[in-house]
């Protein structure tokens, strides 16, 4: 079968792959140990796969790994600084927003993107940058309140 | 009495892997030379496998194993991860010669990629003898129908030529005696729709061969214990050459309290000596897992003119599908968690549950409940208002209370006679009232209509669950000390998400006086836990947290004895607290947990460890109130929900945090059951909406304003006082929705999902 080789940075580290034409983005990133990447329903529909490719959040499950090459992908694994996490996480985990965890990667990826660019996001808004996220196990309350909570922490830090 | 961990808002001890995305579910690992599993699903309802041939799918370049029915052991079993022996009939097999759904099982391959395994499922010829079909449950015991099981070796089906796969008969008083006696009577029929789990990872197994030969699987299950003991007498190894390991799972809801991809996963294994996975994609999940058994229900329900209810009858026909897993039991709890719920001095309940070509229903959350409760929910409301009351202070009057004991489920157990419940603890009216006060009841009660097309209106329902099967729940736990003063916990418990693990650590901690960091938990691993059933029926806290508390107890004992001769005094002078054990007299002398680990290791040449094993006779209810406010777009059927509450009596709630966690899945899931959700089949038996996009589950977006309230009680039962709370408030959504809809537009609603369309030809002829 015909290869091709990708060049493209994940989280901060250059990377260079050899993947098939027709390789999901997802699968690739899975098959190179980025398993933060979950696999939910293939179709774009459930979020669980989000990571954010040039600041931007997309369902890797709809995005040949080819069209990566050049850029610069965030996965979950990245969104830590080592052992110091990053603010919405750890609101994630001060408000019990967490149950199985499966979208919680998805859903911490798009928060981010949308604190990126609305530092002050309403309710609302933080509801609609969601709603790519489906999440069985929450009613999606504490994760909104999660994000809000790091939202108005970043207000208190200088 | 005071507590320092147990009540406590604490994170997740399981939290940080699943924020940082480490590798933690079954999916997150590669085994070298692991291959790809496919099932090849039947594409007609009902057919007989007239001839299969494999030979091109074999000679697929890449593929390493193909099976067939012709391959494997012939077993009846039922895939319901249930306690030995369970009740639901053994009208399952590995594979069959026969395929009685769209989505049943023809074969299965093991191929190097996904790729070539899909391509060779495709290289499979199979000639099917096409059956009629019975979709319609009205019809499955109509003569003539076609008969789903007419296999001989099938064995605990109730009546098989008529497609029965159970039956319930159980009644208290006579019913017709209390109707007689009652000036009110209201008799109402109400149906309930097809609503899948869609637990965002879908089902997946992997099973490979240990060093020593032994079958290792790993598998998204809320059954580890359970599927090991399946799959041995499935594939006729001994239980103790398999090794079940749950790692994180991405939701279960009891749909993977099911053994569905372990047994074939281990086949293909066996077959081709390499590791297999199996994952369901989504679409797989929506027709070949599970999903909520639809029921048509008739409820009838008697009250005098002074608002007693004398006698209520619940009347079930419901299909479970093309195979009997959690057939009865479901049922059963229709009637025996329901009808309770109010003091009627006669109740009856019979239900046929039956086989039709349909995909197979199985154990979700509410388990039986919802559709009960939608039932009785809404004839109470219409009884109120025959006699002119309130529908909360109607409800209140004749609502079940401390002290009472509901004798129906002494009738009703899990599949056999059951043990008789008394409630031992009962929050509910602060439920009532707090729940009241949150949606605003009295006044938007009487408020009066809205101008314009947009009509409001406010609806309750009480519900109320389990906390664990009576007699047949059991778990057990270990513990031992570290020289540190840390405490390793192993327990059988299946943490699927709603936070067992975190729950457990902080009954573990609580009883040995230590903080959570000092307890490492190690659950769901059949070879290095201790028995449990696993995760269902709200038993977890209860049942296992009962275990875990009793191994710290024992485990305390022995950490007093060894800091009672550290310090020259006796242990019932000691107490642990702060990572410490310290004297209750006014000397004030203290050793640290570390030091008495030191000085029963290396000076004592004795290791502090113990474990216990726990089950309860008796099955405490959690209760909730449900309270929505709805608005009915009267020009397109359009229903909005503006507010619900939801408040709930979980005994004490261990992690509040946590407790209120499950309280809101539950809700979103009991709003989708009530408005969106339903899996949908054409006229074949073929799934119409098998993704998420059709489907509609609920997102952030579509979430009303959600209040959660805890009414937490102490119960004696439970370990410091808890009981359950996972199912008990996905019962409320729907019966407080249909309930809202008729204060605001004066139509009762009584079919499940509640759809725009429907509703608004119901409008329409007003």
């Amino acid at each position: 079968m015909k290869r091709m080789t990708i060049r493209l940075t994940v989280n901060a580290e250059a990377r260079e792959w050899s993947i098939a034409p027709g390789d999901l983005l997802l699968d690739v990133l899975r098959r190179e140990g980025y398993f933060g990447v979950k696999r939910g329903c293939e179709k774009g529909e459930c979020g669980a796969c989000t990571v954010l490719v040039d600041g931007k959040p997309i369902n890797s499950c709809l995005m040949f790994a080819a069209q990566a090459d050049g850029r610069d992908v965030l996965t979950i694994e990245g969104v830590a600084q080592g052992d110091h996490l990053d603010p919405l996480q750890e609101a994630f985990l001060d408000h019990g927003a967490v149950q199985c965890g499966y979208c919680t990667p998805g859903m911490i990826l798009n928060a981010k993107a949308l604190l990126a660019r609305n530092p002050n996001p309403t309710e609302d808004e933080v509801r609609d940058a969601m709603s790519g996220n489906y999440c069985r196990c929450t009613g999606y309350v504490k994760p909104v309140e999660a994000v809000l909570a790091a939202v108005k922490a970043a207000r208190r830090r200088p | 009495m005071t507590t320092h961990v147990v009540g406590k808002n604490l994170r997740k001890v399981d939290g940080v892997k699943l924020v940082t995305g480490r590798p933690a579910f079954t999916d997150d690992i590669q085994l070298s030379g692991m291959l790809y599993g496919k099932i090849l699903p039947s594409p007609h309802a009902h057919a007989r496998i007239a001839r299969i041939d494999t030979r091109r799918a074999k000679a697929l370049a890449g593929v390493h194993a193909v099976l067939t029915y012709k391959d494997v052991p012939r077993v009846p079993h039922t895939t319901a991860g249930q306690a030995w022996p369970e009740p639901s009939p053994y009208d399952t097999y590995l594979l069959d010669n026969k395929v009685r759904f769209v989505g049943d099982r023809v074969a299965a391959v093991a191929a190097e990629t996904r790729a070539i395994a899909e391509k060779a499922i495709q290289l499979i010829d199979v000639e099917y003898d096409v059956l009629p079909a019975v979709l319609d449950m009205e019809q499955a015991m109509a003569p003539g129908a076609p008969v789903i099981h007419d296999e001989p070796d099938s064995t605990k089906i109730y009546d098989r030529e008529r497609n029965i796969a159970g039956y319930i008969l159980r009644e208290i008083g006579n019913v017709e005696d209390g109707f007689r006696e009652c000036k009110y009577v209201i008799e109402r029929e109400f149906r309930t729709g097809r609503q899948q789990h869609c637990p965002i990872e879908p089902h997946i197994s992997i099973a490979w061969l240990d060093p020593d030969g032994r079958l290792v699987i790993r598998s998204s299950t809320q059954v580890p214990y359970h599927a090991r003991r399946q799959c041995a007498m499935i594939l006729q190894l001994p239980v103790s050459r398999i090794h079940v390991i749950k790692p994180r799972i991405g939701g279960g809801f009891g749909g993977k309290q099911e053994m569905l991809l372990e047994d074939i996963t281990g086949a293909l294994a066996l077959a081709a000596r390499r590791p297999v996975k199996i994952e369901y994609t989504r679409e797989e999940e929506f027709y070949m897992a599970r999903s909520r058994h639809p029921q048509i229900l008739r409820m009838k329900m008697g009250a005098t003119s002074e608002g007693v209810i004398l006698a209520s009858q619940m009347t079930v026909l419901a299909t479970t599908g093309a195979y009997g897993s959690h057939s009865t039991t479901v049922q059963g709890n229709t009637g025996s968690k329901v009808l309770p719920m109010y003091r009627a001095e006669h109740m009856r309940f019979e239900c046929h549950v039956v086989y039709t070509n349909a995909p197979v229903a199985g154990a979700f959350r509410g388990y039986g409940c919802p559709q009960g409760f939608f039932a009785q929910e809404s004839v109470m409301d219409e009884l109120a208002e025959q006699l002119k009351m309130d529908p909360v202070d109607f409800r209140r009057r004749n609502a079940i209370r401390l002290g009472d004991i509901d004798r129906l489920s002494a009738q009703l157990g899990e599949g056999r006679e059951g043990l008789p419940r008394v409630i031992r603890s009962c929050g509910l009216y602060e439920c009532i009232d707090r729940g009241a006060e949150a949606i605003g009841w009295d006044k938007k009660r009487r408020a009066r209509s809205r101008p314009g097309h947009l009509k409001r209106g406010v609806g309750v329902a009480f519900t109320m669950q389990g906390s664990g099967i009576a007699g047949v729940d059991w778990a057990s736990a270990f513990l031992k000390m570290n020289e540190d003063g840390s405490f390793f916990l192993q327990s059988g418990a299946s943490d699927v998400g709603a936070g067992a693990d975190t729950v457990l650590s902080q009954i573990a901690a609580e009883t040995l006086g230590v903080t959570l960091d000092k307890i490492v938990i190690t659950t769901g691993d059949t070879d290095t836990t201790p028995f449990d059933v696993g995760a269902y029926a709200s038993s977890t806290t209860i049942i296992s947290g009962g275990a875990v508390r009793k191994s710290a107890e024992r485990v305390r004992d022995q950490v007093l004895e060894v800091a009672a001769r550290m310090l020259d005094t006796t242990p019932d002078n000691l107490i642990c607290a702060d990572n410490r054990v310290s004297t209750v007299c006014p000397c004030s002398k203290s050793v640290t947990m570390t030091e008495i680990a030191l000085q029963s290791m290396y000076k004592d040449k004795m290791q502090i460890m113990g474990g216990d094993s726990h089950f309860n006779t008796d099955s405490p209810p959690p209760f909730s109130v449900t309270f929505a406010e709805v608005e009915v777009d009267t020009e397109t059927g359009k229903v909005r929900v503006v507010h619900l509450v939801s408040a709930v009596d979980p005994g004490t709630a261990i992690n509040p945090m946590q407790a209120e966690g499950q309280v809101q899945g539950a809700v979103a899931q009991g709003l989708g059951y009530a408005l969106t959700e339903e899996l949908l089949l054409d006229e074949l038996g073929r799934p119409r909406n098998a993704n998420f996009l059709d489907y509609k589950m609920f997102t952030a977006k579509d979430m009303p304003k959600l209040t959660t309230i805890l009414a937490e009680t102490d119960e004696p039962l439970g370990p410091y006082g808890a009981k359950s709370i996972s199912e008990v408030p996905i019962n409320g959504p729907a019966p407080a929705i249909a309930n809202a809809i008729y204060h605001a537009v004066g139509i009762r609603v009584r079919k499940l999902p509640i759809r725009p369309e429907e509703l608004l030809c119901a409008l329409r002829k007003e």
